[in-house]
């Protein structure tokens, strides 16, 4: 019997801490965070704008070095304070899917090469990347602009572009920064099933960062971050 | 997926343009080393084209090309009851500077050795050898004189019977070949303006003495004597152009010739050494440090377009790192972008020059090995060009460029 629960937890943080600059313009973004994602999980992370969720997600994706604190991946060390253990861009590839919290497309490619791009640069050959990436695109209802470049696109293609190259490399953890911010309902519940449908088959960890509380049902939990704390919100699918 | 030309599509006006800058410059540096070429060719064609084993000048001079060198034409004559020797011809070679139709026209005067050398070695455009003793001349195409012109060179008037390309002297100017009397009249013809002004100098400075005061008869023959003028000396020619016999031993003819005073006798070989030595050396180092300045010049041009373009391109570059993009992907995409920028624009400036380069005054010779040196020249300054767009590339911190 392997499930998931045997895996070691897709992310554990603990005693995180973030300060922005020093002296008087000293900002702590993140004061003493500890959570942990398991593989299969899908859990939503709530809380007022400037309150620190961006920074814990860049932190937690080799990103933004934290000033404190400790990050294990899927049961490997990754982050002793502000110190990478492994070359956090080669972790990232594999590891890692990132979808920001603006959509941030390469502006010279087109949405399908957007896409296949991340495949590419993890050594998948170009016709079999090209072929997963209009897979993906195709999932996310965008194919019929794959062929434009960003700036032909909404905002919210961009960001369900941007979601499927977050997915391309199939990663072990999922970290999305609103990434339904600019989606219509459906649309957005769409996104919400595919990180669903990712954590449940490939044992995925996924936190999403969202205003939406119409999403709430998918998550199997809630932290709530308010002035850089964490939270675990108890029994929300009862509320 | 190949991240340099999909960028550079996006960008393709700013692209063509930069790389037409580049083939702009890379033109220059092209134009300079063919200047260079064409500068020994010309300097050393006409030596090349005579065909002579031994040249015969005037004793311890280095001419007739570095330097004046006067023989009488009769050593001619010495020279060809030598043994060993099949041929000698005179030499005559001078700059002119004329006025024909109101524009200056320079030219170098070269005497043939009517009747044995009609110029039939020379290469024809169009028209003919010399076909009569006077008053015909072949022409250098540069000369713009079309066949069947006629100009008034002294007293007496030549028509241009055959026209040649690209035959020109060691300054440039443009060849023309007369018979080697017609050369010398030419060369030595004193206008009447001239000896009439002589004459009247003459009775000035003898009006002046106390004797012509005495004697006021003197002044008279002063005047009168116009054909004793001592303006015209002998004939003399440049050099003499010495064939030797099939299988004659060159050293025991020199020696022999070296047993006269008054002469200095060299090969061919040494001639155009004395050439390239003597004239061409400083043009070739001053066009040779020039190119040096201009290829480091480039260099410097292209890395800075590449950096200006890598700074273009830093949120790119940023969000490459973060989905994990490897250094090399990235020092691939600015390597091959600065090799395109060079590839092209060398390219550019092959092409340009085919157009350009011959309504040039002086020939430009684009030699193969050259063009393949300037490509490798190009092909390293690019990659040493994008070194600086490359390092600012790595240490670009991703999270500080992109708002993520
Ligand atoms: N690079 C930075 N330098 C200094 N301060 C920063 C920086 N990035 C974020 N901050 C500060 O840290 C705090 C947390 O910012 P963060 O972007 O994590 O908030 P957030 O929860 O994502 O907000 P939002 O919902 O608006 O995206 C804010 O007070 C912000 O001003
Ligand atoms: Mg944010």
């Amino acid at each position: 019997m392997s499930g998931p629960t045997e895996l070691p937890p897709a992310i554990d943080v603990s005693n995180l801490r973030k300060v922005y600059g020093s002296g008087h313009t000293e900002i702590v973004a993140i004061r003493d965070a500890t959570l942990q994602i398991n593989r299969g999980e899908v859990v939503g992370l709530f809380g007022p704008s400037g309150s620190g969720k961006s920074t814990l997600l860049t932190a937690m994706a080799l990103i933004n070095p934290p000033t404190s604190g400790h990050i294990v991946i899927g049961g490997q060390p990754v982050m002793d304070g502000p110190r990478a253990m492994v070359d956090a861009r080669s972790f990232r590839r594999q590891n890692i899917g990132f979808v920001f919290q603006k959509p941030n497309l390469i502006p010279f490619l087109t949405a399908l090469e957007n896409v296949q791009v991340a495949l590419e640069i993890n050594d998948t050959p170009a016709k079999k990347a090209r072929e997963r990436a209009l897979e993906l695109l195709e999932y996310l209802s965008v194919h019929p602009r794959a062929d434009n470049l960003p700036v032909a696109l909404s905002g919210g293609e961009q960001q369900r572009v941007a979601v499927a190259r977050a997915l391309a490399n199939n990663p072990s953890l999922i970290l999305a920064d609103e990434p339904t911010a600019s989606l219509d309902g459906a649309l957005g519940r769409q996104v919400m099933e595919l990180f669903t449908k990712v954590a449940h088959e490939r044992h995925a960890g996924v936190l999403v960062v969202t205003h939406d509380a119409r999403t709430l049902d998918v998550f199997d939990r809630i932290l709530d971050v308010e002035d850089g704390r964490i939270q675990i919100r108890a029994n929300h699918k009862t509320q | 997926m190949n991240l340099a030309i999909r960028d550079i599509r996006h960008n393709a006006g700013r692209f063509v343009f930069t790389t037409v800058g580049i083939g702009m410059l890379l033109m220059l540096v092209m134009g300079m080393g063919g200047i260079y070429r064409g500068l020994i060719f010309e300097a050393t064609l006409l030596v090349d084209r005579v065909g002579a084993d031994l040249w015969v000048v005037q004793g311890s001079t280095r001419g007739p090309f570095a330097e004046i060198s006067r023989l009488p034409a009769n050593l001619e004559d010495r020279v060809r009851a030598v043994p060993g020797v099949a041929q000698a011809r005179r030499f005559v070679s001078h700059t002119i500077q004329r006025e024909h139709l109101g524009r200056p026209l320079r030219m170098v005067v070269q005497g043939l050795a009517w009747p044995d050398d009609r110029g039939e070695w020379v290469p024809l455009l169009a028209g003919r050898p010399l076909r009569q003793a006077h008053y015909e001349m072949i022409a250098d195409q540069s000369l713009r004189l079309p066949l069947g012109e006629k100009i008034k060179l002294g007293k007496d008037v030549y028509e241009v019977v055959g026209l040649t390309r690209g035959l020109v002297g060691t300054s440039g100017d443009g060849l023309t070949f007369f018979t080697a009397s017609d050369a010398l009249a030419i060369q030595f013809d004193v206008p009447g303006e001239a000896m009439r002004l002589e004459r009247a100098a003459r009775r000035a400075r003898v009006e002046a003495m106390d004797l012509g005061r005495l004697q006021p008869l003197l002044l008279d023959r002063a005047a009168g004597l116009s054909s004793g003028i001592p303006a015209l000396a002998a004939p003399q020619v440049s050099a003499i152009l010495v064939t030797l016999q099939p299988g004659a031993n060159e050293a025991a003819v020199r020696d022999i010739l070296r047993t006269w005073p008054d002469i200095t006798v060299y090969s061919t070989q040494e001639q155009k050494d004395l050439l390239l030595a003597g004239m061409v050396d400083k043009a070739r180092r001053q066009l040779g440090l020039f190119r040096g300045l201009l290829i480091m010049i480039s260099t410097i041009i292209i890395a800075l377009i590449i950096y200006t373009l890598t700074l273009d391109k830093i949120r790119d570059i940023a969000l490459l790192k973060l989905i994990g993009a490897r250094n090399t992907v990235i020092g691939g995409l600015i390597l091959q972008q600065a090799l395109f920028m060079g590839v092209f624009g060398f390219g550019l400036a092959w092409w340009m020059g085919l157009y350009l380069f011959p309504h040039f005054p002086r020939l430009v010779l684009i030699a193969n090995a050259d063009l393949i040196s300037l490509g490798l020249i190009v092909i390293v300054i690019s990659t040493l060009a994008s070194f600086l767009g490359i390092w600012k590339a790595l240490t670009i911190e991703p999270n500080t460029v992109l708002a993520v």
